[in-house]
Formats: structure tokens, sequence, C-alpha cells
């Protein structure tokens, strides 16, 4: 029998500063090569789990323990977090933020300055790593000089250089495009398999995480573990939907025709899926058996976008020749990978920036003249991270702000932002503090406090980047219901479900062009496109050709049938 | 142009000092510059200033803005000095040779006009090494530099780090401030001091927050990495002194001497040439 590499016996972790513990009688061994997948809702503990293996806890945020936990034969309560390190090498969810040094070259080497290593061996060492992790070239480069997946390349070889025995990602994907998060696996993947070591990948986008396959898949609700299994056992039950994790698409594509999974099937990961053709048979009648939605009746136009040239500065054009229509009530992705124009365009809608040259109208009339306040009252602008927004403590003034600037007289502010607060499902919230919501319950605040400002237009960047199954569908279907009340909603996003499940057309960017402004069905079927826009196929694209279905009619039957299915 | 200084990567004979010798021979200069109130050493030290500049391959374009910045600075100085001791140059100097009376207090004194312009070189004479130390020193170098003049490299690295950071939260600035103008919070208007700090913190509230947790992913990658885990460390960056190293060392060390030795033999701070 092997010996366990990383062991919790009854592991209790009880935080310094909250009342209950966060995780509670962990039992769990894991054995020296194996790769697991920790998967939980938000505030399920995995996160907990995850520091208490590199020291975090209890050494830099402090609590107490109970049980034992021991790595590589240390005990870790009475070890610390420089000796953990020795074993397990951490990469944090933030790519931007775990950037310590000044270039590359820097930050590979930056555990062995710490160890004191001599300079010939740590310069050697260093270009190894690099090597390792194909950023050779890119070794004098500055963070922002590099892409997210990049910098994430250099975390692993920032972490590798101590050769650890044990690699912890946390939430590897979160920051990354899907491109980038694929080619993330597949590198962990080689590394693993290169160096016989021993990965833990804590994510809840198991789908992606699955894409090179795991030996077990944890999962946690409620600071326990509640499943500890291969993935395909995990695969063949219910759980993940019980969890409300969101199970990989193909297998609920395959529960949708009546497939009766199997063993036999390899479920747990698509390129292994082995369908009889009775099966396929049955994808194709359910196919068969749904119904085409009617085309949608044409909405008079909101914006129009036309010629657009901008640069930040006089020599580099970051977008050039944009021009797109978007009409009343629609629900749009804006899509492509980082620096692509995405955001820039949002700032010359918003009137952050003035355009070079070219067009902005607003219902046929040219916007270009506007103040920034003045577009507010039409287009409001959302930033990704809520806590980039509110300044108040409480609710109702984070939400009066704006109006509370322009003098209005109060019974009108207080009409105002109790008929946001509507809106967003928060009135009954609108004397709380801001600090005792949830994240997307901030997010929404942030929401009425621009809708208070009566736009019909909303843009918003990223509104569901990091999120957890439920919290995404959560903001999302708040959206949508907006969307329904006739709100226009355009949203930057990295994110397939959401271009997929809520949006009804997508503006793909690249280098500052729009290269593609199509259905998202369209968008992923093409898989040309997807590569330049940063995307990945989905496993619905795979499974339509499996089965020689058309892949954009039958990636639109799904989704439409999944939207029926889940509300 | 640009309006922040920060370092410009250019191949050099002044780039390729280490980084301690350039804070090395910032100090010792400056300190040169300080001492001393003789125009001779001071014009010296000026123009071979200069002289560094032009070694260093950066352009007039690339300080404009700064230089300027500093020019009105020392006018401003000139003009309070001018103002609250019109007769400090006749007290060093002794004599009183008036050129022109103004009004009420105030001449145009010779031996006073002399002290503001020795006063201005010695400016002069700091600020293009200050400048190189500033645009030329690779900011990778500049922990290593500290540590390497004594300082704990747990100091040193805060201050890289901060230089690392510094886009970060100008970005991370620009972005909250352009979303908060969006819902009407203006900063730029004539508004009253009172609504423009209230309208300040609707931007630096979510700033402090977002650079807290900043801090937060930084001190724990740090952390988890080894940092502090032994009492010294070593740089990958750091380079071995060469020839021309201890070359720039010792040239500012013998501008000290003439420093010195210029006070020893005019018997004071002030060279006097009204005697």
């Amino acid at each position: 029998m092997q010996k366990p590499i990383i062991s919790f016996k009854d592991y209790t972790y009880h935080y310094r500063s909250q009342a209950e513990p966060t995780i509670t009688n962990i039992n769990l061994e894991i054995f020296e090569g194996e790769r697991i997948i920790i998967v939980g809702p938000s505030g399920c503990g995995k996160s907990t789990l995850a520091h208490c293996l590199n020291g975090l806890n209890p050494f830099s945020y402090p609590g107490k323990t109970e049980g034992s936990l021991t790595i590589c034969g240390v005990e870790a309560d009475k070890s610390g977090i420089f000796e953990l390190s020795q074993y397990v090498g951490t990469v944090l969810q933030d790519t931007d933020g775990q950037f310590i040094g000044m270039t590359v070259l820097e930050d590979i080497a930056f555990a062995m300055e710490n160890d004191c290593v001599a300079q010939e061996e740590m310069i050697e060492r260093t270009k190894a790593e690099a090597a390792r992790v194909s950023l050779t070239e890119k070794l004098d480069a500055a963070p922002h000089a590099l892409s997210g997946g990049q910098k994430q390349r250099v975390s692993m070889a920032g972490v590798m250089v101590n050769e650890v025995p044990i690699l912890l990602f946390d939430e590897p994907l979160a920051n990354l495009d899907p491109a980038a998060g694929r080619d993330a696996i597949e590198l962990i993947d080689k590394l693993q398999k290169d160096g016989g070591k021993t990965v833990i990948i804590i994510e809840h986008r198991l789908e992606d995480a699955m894409h090179m396959g795991a030996d077990r898949i944890i999962m946690m609700e409620n600071g326990k573990i509640v499943n500890d299994t291969t993935p395909e056992e995990l695969f063949l039950s219910n759980k993940l939907i019980e969890a409300g994790i969101r199970e990989p698409l193909y297998l609920s594509a395959l529960k949708y025709a009546g497939v009766a999974l199997t063993k036999d099937m390899h479920v747990e990961r698509m390129q292994n899926l082995a369908l009889t053709d009775e099966n396929k048979e049955q994808i194709r009648k359910w196919f068969a058996e749904r119904s085409e939605k009617p085309p949608v009746e044409e909405k008079p136009e909101v914006l129009r976008v036309e010629d657009i040239h901008f640069g930040y500065t006089p020599e580099k054009e970051n977008l050039t020749d944009i021009s797109f229509s978007i009409k009343e009530g629609e629900m749009i992705s804006i899509v492509g990978k980082n620096g692509a124009g995405k955001s820039t365009m949002a700032k010359l809608l918003c009137g952050f920036e003035k355009p070079g040259s070219g067009k902005l109208y607003l219902k046929g009339r040219d916007m270009g003249e506007d103040t920034i306040k003045e577009r507010a009252e039409h287009i409001g602008y959302v930033m990704q991270n809520p806590n980039q927004m509110i300044s108040k403590p409480m609710i109702y003034d984070e939400v009066a702000l704006s109006l509370v600037m322009q003098n209005l007289p109060e019974d009108e502010i207080r009409e105002r932002v109790f008929e946001a607060l509507k809106i967003c499902g928060l009135y009954e919230f609108r004397n709380w503090p801001i600090n005792a919501l949830s994240y997307g319950q901030k997010k929404r605040v942030t929401i009425a406090s621009i809708l208070v400002s009566r736009p019909r237009i909303l843009i918003l960047d990223e509104p569901t980047a990091g999120q957890d199954f439920r919290h995404y569908t959560e903001i999302m279907e708040f959206l949508k219901e907006l969307n329904e009340k006739g709100y226009t909603v355009l949203m930057i996003t990295h994110d397939m479900h959401l271009m997929l499940e809520y949006t009804n057309r997508s503006l793909v960017f690249s280098d500052g062009r729009k290269i593609a402004d199509t259905t998202p069905e369209k968008l992923f079927s093409n898989p040309e496109l997807l590569k330049q826009a940063s995307l990945k196929e989905t496993s619905l694209y795979a499974l339509a050709e499996m089965c020689d279905l058309p892949p954009e009619s039958y990636i639109r039957a799904f989704i439409e049938y999944d939207r029926e299915v889940r509300s | 142009m640009s309006a922040t200084l920060s370092y410009i990567k250019k191949k050099s004979p002044v780039h390729g000092l280490t980084g301690s010798t350039k804070f090395i021979f910032f100090l010792v200069w400056s300190l040169a510059a300080m001492i001393t109130y003789d125009t001779r050493v001071l014009v010296a030290m000026f123009l071979m200033g200069v002289a560094f500049f032009k070694m260093s391959k950066l352009t007039w374009k690339d300080v404009r803005f700064a230089v300027l910045f500093m020019v009105w600075l020392i006018v401003v100085n000139l003009v309070a000095l001018f103002l609250f001791a019109p007769e400090q140059g006749v007290e060093i100097y002794g004599t009183r040779t008036e050129i022109v009376h103004l009004f009420w207090r105030y001449s145009i004194i010779a031996e006073e006009m002399f002290y503001l312009f020795n006063f201005t070189l010695k400016y002069l004479a700091v600020i293009p090494v200050a400048l190189l130390f500033i645009l030329a020193t690779d900011p990778s170098e500049f922990a290593a530099s500290l540590n390497k003049i004594g300082v704990s490299y747990k100091v040193g690295y805060s201050v890289a780090i901060a230089l690392r950071y510094i886009p970060d939260v100008q970005r991370d600035f620009r972005e909250i401030s352009q979303a908060q103008q969006a819902r009407g919070i203006d900063l730029s208007k004539k508004d009253k001091l009172t609504a423009r700090l209230k309208n300040s913190a609707a931007i630096l509230f979510p700033l402090v927050l977002s650079s807290l947790d900043r801090i937060e992913v930084i001190s724990n990658a740090m952390e988890l990495r080894g940092f502090g885990k032994k009492k010294k460390r070593t740089w990958i960056v750091e380079r071995p002194f060469k020839k021309a190293d201890y070359t720039a060392i010792l040239t500012a060390v013998c501008m000290m001497i003439v420093s010195l030795g210029c006070i020893w033999l005019n018997g004071g701070r002030f060279w006097n040439p009204f005697i």
C-alpha cells in the first residue's frame, strides 16, 4: 500500500475571527503522484483547506485546529509557512497580484533568492524553469507586458524552482480566458507527468479542470467533504446537480436525451466518451423533436457606432474601424482576448475616452459632444468588482449617491432609490450596511446605484468573473430580468456559458478590430473564429459532431432546453 | 515627454554602472554639493553633472518636464529667500555693495545676488546626478543596491514592491474615477472645497480597499515563496563591481575631498571674492 503524502485526520479549522469552524472533521488522504480536483460552491471551505495545506492557516490567518494534518511526514501545525513551502508550491488565483518581481527572471528566482542560492546557480535554474513553461523569450519582460496565461506560467515556474513535490492551484482558471485556461490545464498535465508531482486543483469550473482528467474529485459543502470518488463515479451519480455545481455540458446533453449513463461510456472526459449507435440515435431523436424558436422581431436601434478609430497614444491604434449597431432590448456579449479592445470600446461608449475619428449615435442622435455625465443618463457602466465602486457604508446612501450629487429634492431621491432597489430586489435590505451582503448582492447594489440615473442601456464588465454556479445564476437571472423589462444589456465577458446561455449576439474583437458580429451558436460552431477570440470549443460541439448533427442548431436546441429545465 | 519619472532603458556607460554605484555616487555627490558654497567647486560639479548626463544618452525630452518643474521650485525658493532675508549675503560676506535700491528694505546688493547665485548652483550641481539616479537605475536593482549599503533587505524590497505596483494603482485610480464620474461625481469642477473632499472620498475609499486586497495577495505570495526566511538573501540581478564602478565612486569621493579642501582653504563654507 502506497503511503499518503498528505493526510487529514478528523481535521477541523476554526478561524479566530469566526464564530464557527470553517472546515470540520476532514478525513482525506492524498497519495504521491495523484491528481485531485476539489470542487464546491463558494464558501464551502475549499480555500480554507488549501490554506491549511500551504501554511497560510494558521500562520498568516490565525485559528484553532483539531485533529491532525501531516504533509510529507511533517505535522503541519507544528511546522511553519516556510517549511511547508518546501513541500507545497502554491499558485494563487490572482495572476497579476502574485507577480512579485519586476521581470519574469526575478519572479521565477524569488524563492531561490530567499534561500540565498548563489547567483550563477540561480540563473541556471531560472532559465531551466522558464524553458519548461516556454517563457525563455520573455525573461526580461515586465508583468504588464505579459498575458494572464503567461503570468500564471511564471508563477508555476516560480514555485517549481524549489522542486516541491506537491503543486496546489487555487482556482487557476478564474482569471484566464477559455483558451488560456485550456493551455494552463494542459501544461499542468505535462508538468505532472514529467515530474511525478502530486497536483491539487481547486476549481469550480469542473468541466474545464477535467480537460486532462483527474484521479479523484473531492466535493465539499458547508465545510465538509461530501464526496470523494473517481470522476467517473461522480459523473454517473446526480451529486453535482444536488450540490449546485455545474456538471459538464455533454453530461447534461446526454441526460436530456434520455441516454442512460453507464460505466462503459467513459463519461469522465468528452475526449474519452464512447457512445453506442443506439445512444447517438437517442440524441438525434431528441434533437429532431426540438423545434426552432421563431425569429425575434426587429426593434428600433438604440446605439450605433460608425467607423471608430482610437488610440491611447498617437503611435498605436487600439481600435480600428469599428462599426456596429445595437437594437433596443438586446442582450449582447463582447468577447475577445485581453487587450483586444473590448474595454476600450466600452470606455468610448461611456465617454471616458474620446474617439480619434468616427461617430457614436444614441437613438440616431450624435452623442460625440455629450459629457460623461450626460451619457450616464442613458448608458450605465458597471465595473467588474463591486468593491471598486462602493464608497458608502449603507445601501441606501450608496444607491442615492449620484442623485445626492445632483442636489435633487429629497422626496425625488427617495422615490428613485426605492424604485431602483425594488428593480434589483434589494428593497427589504435598504437600511442594511453593505458589508453584510454577499458578493452577488453587492453587485446588485452597484447596478442599483447605476439604475437610479435611469439609463436604458447597461454595460457590464465581466459580470460573473470568479463566481460559482449559484452566484453566476443569481447574477445572470437578474440581468435577464432587467433585459426582459426592456433594458439593453452589453456584457464584456470571457465566460462561454454566459455567452451561450444569456446572449443573443456576440461581438468578437481581436487586435483592436471587430472580427465578427454573430450569434453565440454560430461563434461556437466556427473553430477558426473561436481561436481568434481566445475561446475554446464546447463539448456540445464535439457531441454534435459525434452524432452527425449540425453543431449550430444542436447547441441552440440544447441551450433553449437547458434554460427551460433550469428555470 | 513623460510627466512621470521612471527608468528609461538604454545602453550607456552610466546604465552599465551597478545600482549600488549610482546610489552611492548620488549620496556622496549630493553631500559634497550640500556642504559647500564655493562657486568654483559648484560650477565644476554642475558641468561634470551635465557631462555625465550626456554620457547616459538620455535626452532633454526625457527630463524636460521634471527639469522645468524643479526650475520653478528653485525660483519660488529664491524669491522666498530674498523676501525674508534680503541682507543675508551682506551678513555672510561682510561687505555691502548696493547696486540699486528698490523699496522699503529691499535693494539689489551684489553680495546677496552672489549668495543666491551660489544657492542656485547647489541645486544645479545635484539635479543632473539625481535625474541619472532615477532614470538610469533599473528598478530591479533598487532593492539590491539599498541592501548593499546596509539597509535591511525587507525595507529595500518594500520600496521595490511599491515601485512595482505604482502603475497598477494608477490604473485602478483611473478606472475607479471614471466609473464614479459616470455617476456624477466630479472632481474637476470648481465645486466648494468640502464638496470636493467628499467627492474624492468616493474614489479613495474603493481605491484604498482594492489596494489592501492587493497587499494581502502579494504578502501571501511572498511568504509562500519564503520571503523573510533567512537573515540574508541573494539577488539574481546583482552585478559585480567593475572598473567603471570603482572609477565612478572614486570620482565622487574626490569631489567630496575637493569640497572639504576648499572649506579648509576658505576657512568656511563660503568663498568670498569681495575681499
